[in-house]
Parts: structure tokens; sequence; C-alpha cells
């Protein structure tokens, strides 16, 4: 299989009162078409930093990071918001859904920016609600779902656009035990039955046994 | 679901903190609707003057009187085309709260010099032929139900006693700021009786309209006809109808300085009401925002969602506003004593002003929010605990 994502000699600091933290040292990493990698760590290892980077939110210091065929570290803003809506699902700890829409309304969001016309759009919509199994909680808000019932919803969200990366921060991170085993039980799918490559971070070890690959961060470093 | 529907929604996420904000500005635009339309309604009494009349009154003070016998003189000065005159009569119209000019005046010249006020002949001939005769606006005559032939009182304070005129006419005007609520009557009939009853007071005259034929020589003809009455007992200030006015108003300059200012102030006000809200809730959607460009949304996406709440919410309080000020302006003066304007309606330039203001409060309330908006990181974005 090819790699999906090519992570050469990635460096990332951040700068605090003038002194420069290093938070990622020259990692380098290859990430499998259709693989399910779980990035471990204790907190300030650099996971998420590592996460953000591969998804296109966050800028390296130096280094490539090639996902999808494209250096995304090259891109300019407006080029890597584009790439984001048509290449990466995101799925957040706190599933980051907008309050004031529907759960149809936030799967939809990421359609808007796509040609669809309104019918197509409305049967996406309905596909990833109903993959997710939240076919039937289409009108409600997300102060009327469960935690769980959300998240699965952030991932109707994630796939709606089709993208070949699924990537999660702590997607369980927020639930009770039944309701994480249900996401994870739904990423094993999307990962088996759909085909996503999926990089998820957590902290959490029967989580990451999900996974067809577990990696481990330290200060920056893969061990 | 499309941008405008998430505006909406957005907008309501607060719904009373949105409400409060609507009224704000609502009110605020009723305030300056009601302070500009007070404040180019005064000013419209000088755009009413005509550039071809003057005024001479006596130099100390217009509330001195002058002799009758100037009128020749000033008829005799070069350029002078025609002369009239005017005394302020005062006294009280049934109750002392129906204010409206009351001026004892020279029929034979008065309509000549004043051609906005449109009478027709027979009601003129009727005028002039009538000593207790008088004439009135149009205004006053459906305010107060007057018709030809009615019988006006006056109790008199400037000019004692009590005063019976016959209306006779009903004059027009001839353009929209054209005060229609004068009531004119001769000087003839009130001089009559200052003569057997205040001797002493006879052949008075409270100032001299001046009409010349020429405006461009209204400096050379106003100091000519002050050289003619220099060293006198009463000498004379000659000046531009517009400047007398001027004089007039100016006296309530500082107020109407100050209501010019506040209704300003007030836009600045709610700019800063508006601005807070924005603030607010752009901070409060820092992750959502977050989120939007996680998503792929542009900086023009972001930038059309903010600026579009704040113009929803500026508009929706400026449209509110100005549809009230219309009936809450002639509410105002109903509440005035009447007459004490002598035309009250908002001017398309108020409109206009208003709604300039109101489109620059929203546009410049979304300014901040947009600027933190688009310049905050995604990852920083995330990180936000609101």
């Amino acid at each position: 299989m090819a790699a999906i994502i090519q992570v050469k000699n990635l460096f990332k600091s951040y700068w605090r009162n003038n002194l420069e933290i290093p938070v990622l040292h020259d990692l380098t990493l290859e990430v499998e078409e259709g693989e399910f990698l779980a990035l471990m760590g204790p907190s300030g290892s650099g996971k998420t930093t590592l996460l953000n980077l591969i998804a296109g939110i966050d800028r390296p210091t130096r280094g490539e990071v090639n996902v999808v065929g494209t250096d995304i570290a090259k891109l300019g803003e407006s080029a890597l918001a584009k790439w984001r809506s048509s290449n990466v699902g995101f799925v957040f700890q706190f599933y980051n859904l907008i309050p004031v829409l529907t759960a149809f309304e936030n799967v939809e969001l990421p359609l808007l920016l796509t040609k669809l016309s309104k019918a197509e759009r409305k049967k996406h919509v309905e596909t990833a609600l109903s993959i997710v199994g939240l076919g039937d909680r289409m009108s409600h808000y997300p102060k009327q779902l469960s935690g769980g019932q959300e998240q699965r919803v952030a991932i109707a969200r994630a796939i709606v656009t089709d993208p070949s990366l699924l990537v999660a921060d702590e997607p369980t991170g927020d639930l009770d035990r039944k309701s994480a085993e249900e996401i994870l039980i739904l990423m094993d799918r999307l990962n088996k039955e759909f085909k996503k490559t999926i990089v998820m971070v957590t902290h959490d070890p029967h989580a990451a046994q999900k996974a067809s690959r577990q990696l481990h961060l330290e200060k920056g470093d893969l061990v | 679901m499309k941008v405008l529907k998430l505006i909406f929604k957005n907008a309501l996420r607060h719904k009373l903190r949105t409400t409060l904000t609507i009224v704000g500005i609502a009110i605020a635009v009723i305030a300056f609707g009601l302070l500009r339309t007070v404040v180019t309604i005064w000013d419209s009494s000088v755009d009413a003057t005509m550039a071809n009349r003057l005024i001479t009154r006596q130099s100390v003070s217009f509330i001195f009187p002058l002799p009758y016998s100037y009128k020749e003189k000033i008829e005799s000065v070069p350029g002078v085309s025609k002369v009239t005159f005017q005394n302020w009569f005062g006294g009280t119209y049934i109750d002392k709260n129906n204010f409206f000019a009351r001026l004892a005046v020279d029929p034979a010249t008065m309509f000549d010099v004043y051609p906005e006020f449109i009478l027709s002949k027979d009601e003129l001939n009727n005028f002039k032929k009538q000593r207790n005769a008088c004439v009135i606006g149009e205004d006053i005559a459906k305010q107060y139900k007057i018709k030809l032939g009615d019988i006006m009182t006056l109790d008199g304070d400037i000019f004692p006693g009590r005063w019976d005129f016959v209306v006779r006419g009903i004059y027009k005007g001839k353009n929209k700021n054209t005060d229609k609520t004068q009531m004119f009557f001769q000087w003839d009939y009130v001089n009559e009786r200052m003569k057997t009853e205040m001797p002493g007071r006879e052949n008075e005259v409270g100032w001299y309209v001046v009409q010349v034929a020429n405006p461009n020589k209204s400096a050379e003809i106003s100091n000519q006809i002050d050289a003619l009455f220099k060293n006198s007992t009463a000498e004379t200030k000659t000046e531009t109808e517009r400047a007398f006015a001027q004089g007039f108003v100016s006296a309530s300059g500082a107020i109407i300085s100050a209501m010019n200012v506040m209704s300003f102030v007030i836009i600045g006000i709610i700019m800063l009401v508006l601005a807070n809200t924005m603030i607010m809730s752009a901070r409060e959607r820092t992750r959502e925002y977050a989120v939007f460009k996680t998503l792929g949304f542009s900086r023009l996406h972001l930038t059309g969602l903010i600026f579009g709440e704040s113009m929803l919410i500026s508009c929706l309080g400026g449209g509110i506003g100005l549809f009230l000020t219309f009936p809450i302006v002639a509410g105002f003066e109903q509440a005035m004593p009447k007459g004490f304007f002598p035309f009250f309606f908002i001017e398309p330039i108020t409109v206009v002003l208003a709604v300039t203001a109101t489109i620059l409060v929203g546009v410049i309330s979304a300014i901040f929010p947009i600027h933190k908006a688009l310049n905050t990181k995604i990852v920083d974005g995330f990180r936000y605990v609101g």
C-alpha cells in the first residue's frame, strides 16, 4: 500500500516570552492508506501538535508534511483551507458542534463549500447520519443530544465530504465507557468498511487497541 | 441551510442581548431623528429667507421701534424697489400656549415684498378695505378651525386692550418651508388706537423690510440706509434678512449647537454598544470560528458571518427606530405649545443621515471582531476557554 502521510524531519517549536520551546524533534513518519494509527503519549509529548500538522491546521517550523499527495507545508492559507475541506475529516474531543444548528445542519456545513445542489447535499447528509446511526435525530440541536450522540454527529460531519483521511483528537476523552465503546466501534467500521485512513490521538490504551498500529510519543520524539 | 440563515441564528443566539441592543439602536435613531429635526427646522427659518430682502431695525435692538417717517427716506435710496414695515404685536389668542406670530403690517406693500405668502386677489382686496381685517396662514386656520369671516380676538400686552379682527384672507405657502402660522393685520388700525389710547406710541414701526432690485448691492444699500439716520435719536442697523434671522436663531444657538452635537454623540454611544455586543459574541464563538476555519471556510466566509450579523442587528434597530421616528416626531409636535414651530417635519436629509449612521454603526462595530476572528490561529482558537 502507498503512504498517504509522509512526514520527514518535522520540527515544530513555539515561542513563549522570547523563549523557543521545541515540541517535535526532527520527526519522520509514514502512514499507509487504509491504516488506523493511534498516537499515544503523555500530556505535552506533542501528539496533538503532530495531529494538527498532519491535518493542516498548524504549520511546521521546518520539515516536510506530505499528505494525500500534497506538501501541505508549502500551501498558502486559502489553498490549505480548500485542501482541508476536501481531504480531511476532523473529530474533536469536545465535538465542537455549532450549537445553533441542528444535527442535519452541522453535518451539512462542510458541503456548503461544495457545488452540490440542495437535494444532493440532503442525500449526503442523510447517508452520513445513517452511517453513524442518527438518522432519526437529524432535527435535534446539540443540546438535545447525549455526549455520545454529539460525537457521532461530529463523525458524520467529518465523513460527509468523503475524505480519505480522518483525524481524531481524543474522540472518546469526554465520553462514558459505553459511549466511548460505540464511538470506537464506529471508527473501526469507518476504517474497515469505508476504507478511511484514521489517525487518532488518545490517552486510553483500550481505545488504542482498536487501531492497527500504535505509536508512542515522548517529549517530541517517537519511541 | 445557507450563510444567511446562520447569520440569523447567530444573531438570535442570545435573544435578550440582541433584543436589548436592537432596542438601544432604535432609541438612538429616534433620538437622532428628533434632535436633527429640531435642529434642521430651526435652521430652515434662516433658509426660508430671501436674498433680495433687507431688514432695517433700531441699531440697539429690534425691540426698540423706529419712526414711521423713515419709510419715505428709505424708499429714496437708489436700488431700493419697495419698502414695507411690521410691528411685533404679541398678545394672546384664547390661551397663552397658543403661540404664533402676530404682526401689524402695511397691507399695501406686505404681499408684494413677501411673494412666498400666496393670497388671492379678492382676499387681498378685502384685507386692504377693512380696517380691522386680518390674514392668517392656512396652518393657523386648520389648527383653530377658522374660516373667512370669523372673528379672532386678541388680548393685547405690548398693545394693551381687546382686539377683534375679522378674518378676510387665508394665505398659502409657496414653498414647503414657508411659515404658514402667521397672523397679519393692518398697522393703521393699531396705530389709530395707539393715538387715542396711548398717546406717544403712535407712528412707530418695529422694523422695515426693504426689497432691493439687485441682491449683490445689499451691503452698499444697507450702508446708505444706515447713513441716512446716523446721529439721529433712532439710528438704524440694516442687514440681510438672512443675517437678521440668524440673529434670532443665534439667541438659541448654544442650545441648538448642543443638540446638534448630542445627536451625533448618541450615534457614537450606540456604536460602542453594538461594537461591545459584537466583540462579546465573537469572543464567545472563538472555538466555533476555529471549527469553521478547520472545515475549510475562508476568511471571506468568516467576514461575511460577522459583518452580516452586525449589519442585521444594526439595520433592524435602525429600521425600527426610523419607522417609529415619524409618529414620535408628530407626537412631539403635538406636545409642544401650539405653533411653537411654524412647521415641523422630518427633512429627507435627516432620513439619509439616520440610514447612513445605521450602516456606519453596523460596519464599524464589525471591524474589530472580524480582525480578531481572522487573525486567531486555528490551534489557538481550539485552546480558547470562554
